[in-house]
């Protein structure tokens, strides 16, 4: 397991960094960009190569380097300024940076950092980050790990970034399980594969045999749950991401579907039809106990648990047309219905911070992403589309992922792809898949 | 076009002499054959003058042609094997009871025989919401079959939703046919 061997060194500021001032919350209650409000300008940040002082090290130095300024100006708050115009050698940046040289290009952030591998392969990389134009060390740690393991470590550092900027969670060193689409649209392949977040170490987790739909991820463990029709028996299955072994979860007479983890990951709230009917249950993975929480002869689907565990969000027709309802996860308890708006609404998923439930909404033929409050207030659309369908939450709440099909021409598909788009309607970017995709999920950070 | 090119099928089986066809024809008995053989006298009747003679046709090819027809294909022949639906709606229409009774009607016929109805949807819908209304569609149908005395037993259901649409393209009257309980002899 790579979050074994990935050693967190270093908390620890090197030592001279106790000129500035780098204590604790103080700095940290600093907020450099505020995010929550209305479209922000991306800040232009310099990152450096990490220096090293063997070539081999360099060229790992150079990539990192590569990595976290990808990784920033996708998240649409930075923006990269071109080494090019960079005046300060990363080795002569060991030290305090002549600020009045980054001033000069108009960078606000400077992000330095080193790299030394040691015995074993093992390479331990530092990181600082200065607020250019306050002169601010801000933070800096250092990590060591396998020199394998390099990627993670430069989303880690990225993470440390955009939280020490933004005063948010990262969301960096997470990986995207989703359903990559291929063939004819009445003989479509439906994979899972998996990737990180920004689209390295890609790889298929199903050979497309059988068909393999809306892949969810487990809060706690290296496991997704998903749908397969293993055999043409449509069941929710457990997925083990580190052993490749799965199993169908329990033994149920109809099909099961929608499948999602509790936040304590141990449980799985799904539906199961049975005589054409469906209804939401919650089987304890531990003592494999399975309750009914919804008992109607409408459709009820689509669950998704509350943060904190104590309520469920999920879509039922009994209204007459899909609409999202929330009740308390115990059995039998009194849906309350929180969406009122023109159209349908379905796909609820409750943001990891409790303060947004995610959807889908269908209006006169057009397929929206919105979030809107718990409650049902404060509804907001953030992307549109032929089909946009299935918002998947990254951990820290601050963004969506969800797919996309063009309007397709003639009898073929039109491309399905993925999307990310922060909760404020900006940022709208394509993310790259080797092959068309859909039903995104966004896992928790890696543990 | 369809039916007029099995019936040319059919001619070209007769007029080679097909003894294997012909005597199918005859032995699959009960309501649908009754079609089967009207459909094939009607070929005399009035669309003889339609049919275009475009070559001959050797005995190889005709060996080609599998003179036994699958249940399933006299399912299809003999009841029609979809059921369909209106939109967002899992309600037997009354051309479906139609088709249904008919499938009723074959599977007592064929009293070994066990059958597996497939729901699906048009797509434009979410993918959670169309696994169940697509099981819902199936299970109406299967539903309507018990109903008129088929024993449970011999009917299983499956649910596609919007993932294997029946018929291709992106307008409503693809979508219409994708609304639809797709009937399968196991």
């Amino acid at each position: 397991m790579n979050q074994k061997v990935l050693l967190l060194v270093g908390v620890a500021a090197l030592a001279y960094m106790g000129l500035f001032r780098i204590t604790g919350s103080e700095v940290r209650s600093e907020t450099e960009i505020d995010i929550t409000r209305g479209t922000v300008e991306p800040s232009p940040i310099a990152v450096t190569n990490f220096h090293a002082n063997d070539p081999s090290a360099l060229v790992l130095g150079a990539e990192i380097s590569t990595v976290i300024a990808a990784n920033l100006e996708s998240s649409g708050l930075f923006r990269p300024i071109d080494q090019g115009a960079f005046q300060q050698k990363p080795e002569e940046l060991q030290q305090i940076p002549r600020f009045v040289d980054w001033r000069q290009i108009n960078a606000e952030f400077l992000v330095s950092g080193m790299v030394e591998v040691g015995p074993d392969n093992l390479v331990s990389v530092e990181f600082r980050l200065w607020n250019v134009v306050s002169e601010q060390y801000m933070v800096g740690k250092r990590l060591k790990t396998p020199k394998a393991n390099w990627r993670r470590v430069a989303h880690l550092i990225s993470d440390e970034l955009y939280t020490r900027v933004t005063g948010e969670g990262g969301y960096f060193d997470t990986r995207i399980v989703y359903v990559a689409e291929s063939g004819p649209p009445d003989n479509r392949v439906k994979q899972l594969a998996l990737m990180d977040q920004d689209g390295e170490n890609h790889r298929y987790l199903t050979d497309g045999r059988h068909m393999a739909l809306t892949p969810r991820f487990s809060p706690t463990l290296q496991e997704i749950t998903y749908l397969s029709y293993f055999n043409d028996k449509p069941r929710v299955y457990i997925y083990n991401i580190d052993t490749g072994k799965q199993e169908v979860l329990g033994d149920f007479p109809g099909m099961t579907f929608a499948p999602r983890f509790s936040p304590d990951g141990n449980q799985v709230i799904m539906s199961m039809a049975r005589y054409g009917n469906s209804d939401i249950y919650v089987m304890d993975l531990h003592t494999r106990v399975v309750e009914k929480l919804t008992d109607h002869p409408a459709i009820e689907t689509a669950p998704s648990f509350s943060p904190d565990g104590q309520q469920v969000t999920f879509e039922s027709d009994r209204s007459g047309k899909q609409q999202i309802y929330v009740m308390e996860a115990v059995p039998g308890a009194e849906p309350k219905r929180i969406t009122y708006g023109s159209g349908k609404y379905a796909t609820p998923v409750w943001s990891p911070r409790g303060d947004w439930i995610a959807f889908t909404n269908i209006y006169r033929g057009v397929f929206y992403i919105g979030v809107m409050r718990p409650d049902g207030t404060g509804e907001r659309k953030l992307a549109k589309g032929f089909l946009v369908e299935g918002p998947t939450w990254a951990p820290n709440g601050r963004l969506l992922m969800f797919y996309q099909q063009e309007r397709p021409t003639g009898q073929g598909s039109g491309d399905v792809g993925l999307y990310s788009v922060d909760i404020l309607g900006t940022n709208l970017r394509k993310v790259m898949t080797p092959m068309n995709a859909s039903d995104p999920a966004w896992s928790p950070l890696i543990p | 076009m369809q039916s007029k090119l099995l019936t040319l099928v059919g001619i070209l089986l007769i007029v080679a002499g097909c003894e294997t066809a012909i005597e199918e024809t005859i032995e699959s008995g009960g309501e649908g054959a009754a079609s089967t053989v009207a459909g094939t006298d009607v070929v005399g009747a009035d669309t003889r003058s339609s049919i275009v003679e475009s070559g001959n046709v050797g005995t190889a090819e005709v060996a080609a042609v599998d003179p036994v027809m699958s249940f399933q294909e006299k399912l299809v022949q003999q009841a029609g094997d979809r059921v369909f639906f209106d939109f967002d709606k899992a309600v037997v229409r009354s051309d479906g009871e139609e088709t249904l009774r008919m499938q009723a009607t074959f599977l007592k016929h064929n009293p070994g025989l066990t059958m597996t109805i497939a729901g699906h949807c048009d797509e434009r819908g979410t993918r959670e919401y169309n696994l169940a209304l697509g099981e819902r569609r199936a299970n109406a149908a299967r539903n309507y079959l018990i109903s008129l005395g088929i024993s449970p037993g011999r009917l299983s259901t499956i649910s596609y939703g919007k993932e294997r649409p029946i018929v291709l393209g992106h307008n409503e009257a693809a979508w219409a046919q994708n609304r639809v309980g797709v009937s399968q002899v196991d």
